[in-house]
């Protein structure tokens, strides 16, 4: 496993304890995926995935593709017993509407105010924003999770410089080394993970932050 | 009334200039076999409306390629580097719409609504242009309706009416877009007699659908 693979996992792992029993929950793409194999044995949560279903499997064995059954990034996935499909209509109802508990999406730049900037880089890439907007303003509670730095840059800044992708929705950040919550509008420092230093914290963060650990 | 119709008659509704909704999600859900046939046709100067623009080799993401769209409207084209060069390149007027709104504004063009208000790309360039509205101390953007010249979509089973059930996650934008078209096509899957699709399982109802392609027979063909 190569070493991003691994900070991934240690993120995928602290995320996972954030979910409870009884929750609906939407995972983006790439890292925000994995959270699903750290579910914590007790806890029961539906999946949604905003192409149309509620109750996201795990992906089939080989050869047990439905080609009906898709994810959000157009692979096959299966359906858990209690489960069910919707149109796109209805998936963003229950996303605009309140109705996710939680939504997992990764970021290209968070800042002090809540901020977050995921889905353009402008003349280098422009994917689209999919259902990233409804999801920030929507979901109950907004977990960023993501790698602390890019190439060494922070990610975590004073103010976003690129296009914003929702304003003041993200609830709490999680990175390899620490874990970051909005408390009254001031981000916050409340848990060091991975035997992470508050020192590096600081040197790799380049927003102002609370401490309080 | 015989809605079925053969392939090359589907394809010759389709004309240059007009206005297209194809359903699917990542092509999951797309009638495949109209696009296939839409790309062999050849027909140019479309506007598609889709939610994403799928890849190189899927759903309208071939069209995109073959270069018959001059306006894209989607949330999402990520996947299929095509359509970025088209956009950068300004061959194709691109507009990139949130999934929820695109969804929505759908909705609203086929149910008669004038708009509606959304949260979603507030404080974001999506805001850019329209009329901002206020309700209750929230602030939300004033979303136009979106309709279509033709909605081609996807039916699991269609019976001989015109009643579509769509299965598991093929549904998605399939259903909404049989509201908000002048023109609804529906390709189908399996095609079986009236009354034999329970009626708690029928998305889109017959009405709705003015031709069906009968992919058994195509198939067989």
């Amino acid at each position: 496993m190569s070493r991003n693979s691994e900070l991934k996992e240690i993120i995928a792992r602290r995320v996972a304890k954030e979910l409870k029993d009884g929750y609906m929950v939407n995972l983006g793409i790439g890292l925000p995926t994995l959270v699903a194999n750290y579910l914590p044995e007790d806890v029961d949560v539906l999946f949604q995935s905003e192409n149309g279903m509620l109750g996201l499997g795990p992906a089939p064995e080989e050869g047990f593709e439905d080609k009906d059954i898709s994810n959000a990034g157009g692979q096959p996935v299966t359906i858990v017993p209690g489960g069910m499909y919707f149109d796109s209509s209805y998936s963003f109802g229950l996303i605009r509407g309140g109705h996710v508990d939680v939504t997992v999406l990764g970021a290209l730049e968070v800042d002090e105010k809540a901020n977050i900037a995921n889905w353009m880089i402008p003349g280098k890439m422009v994917p689209g924003m999919g259902g990233a907007m409804d999801l920030l303003v929507g979901a109950k509670k907004v977990i960023v999770a993501m790698l602390h730095t890019a190439k060494d840059r922070p990610k975590i800044l004073k103010v976003c410089h690129l296009p914003l992708t929702a304003v003041g929705a993200v609830n709490m950040i999680i990175t390899e080394l620490c874990v970051f919550e909005y408390i009254d509008g001031k981000l916050t420092l409340i848990e060091l993970i991975n035997d992470s230093k508050l020192e590096e914290v600081r040197t790799k963060t380049e927003a102002e932050f609370i401490v309080k650990l | 009334m015989i809605k079925t119709i053969s392939m090359n008659e589907c394809v010759s509704l389709i004309k240059p200039g007009m206005s297209i909704m194809v359903g699917g999600f990542m092509a999951v859900g797309t009638p495949e076999h109209i696009v296939n046939a839409l790309v062999k046709s050849d027909v140019k100067d479309l506007t598609l409306i889709c939610t994403d623009t799928a890849t190189e080799c899927n759903g309208v993401g071939k069209m995109v390629v073959n270069k018959q769209f001059s306006k894209i409207i989607a949330s999402h084209i990520g996947l299929n580097r095509e359509t970025g060069r088209q956009l950068t390149t300004g061959e194709t007027d691109v507009q990139l719409v949130p999934q929820g709104t695109l969804a929505e504004r759908i909705r609203a063009g086929g149910t008669g609504l004038g708009g509606f208000l959304t949260p979603t790309g507030i404080g974001t360039i999506v805001e850019e242009g329209k009329q901002i509205i206020e309700v209750n101390d929230n602030k939300y953007i004033l979303e136009l309706p979106l309709r279509a010249d033709v909605a081609l979509i996807y039916g699991s089973i269609v019976d001989k009416a015109g009643n579509v059930f769509i299965q598991k996650t093929t549904r998605n934008f399939n259903s909404i877009m049989a509201l908000a078209a002048d023109l609804v096509i529906v390709e189908a899957t399996k095609l079986v007699e009236v009354g034999e699709i329970d009626p708690h399982l029928v998305m889109v109802p017959s009405t709705l659908v003015d031709y069906i392609v009968d992919m058994t027979v195509l198939e067989v063909e």
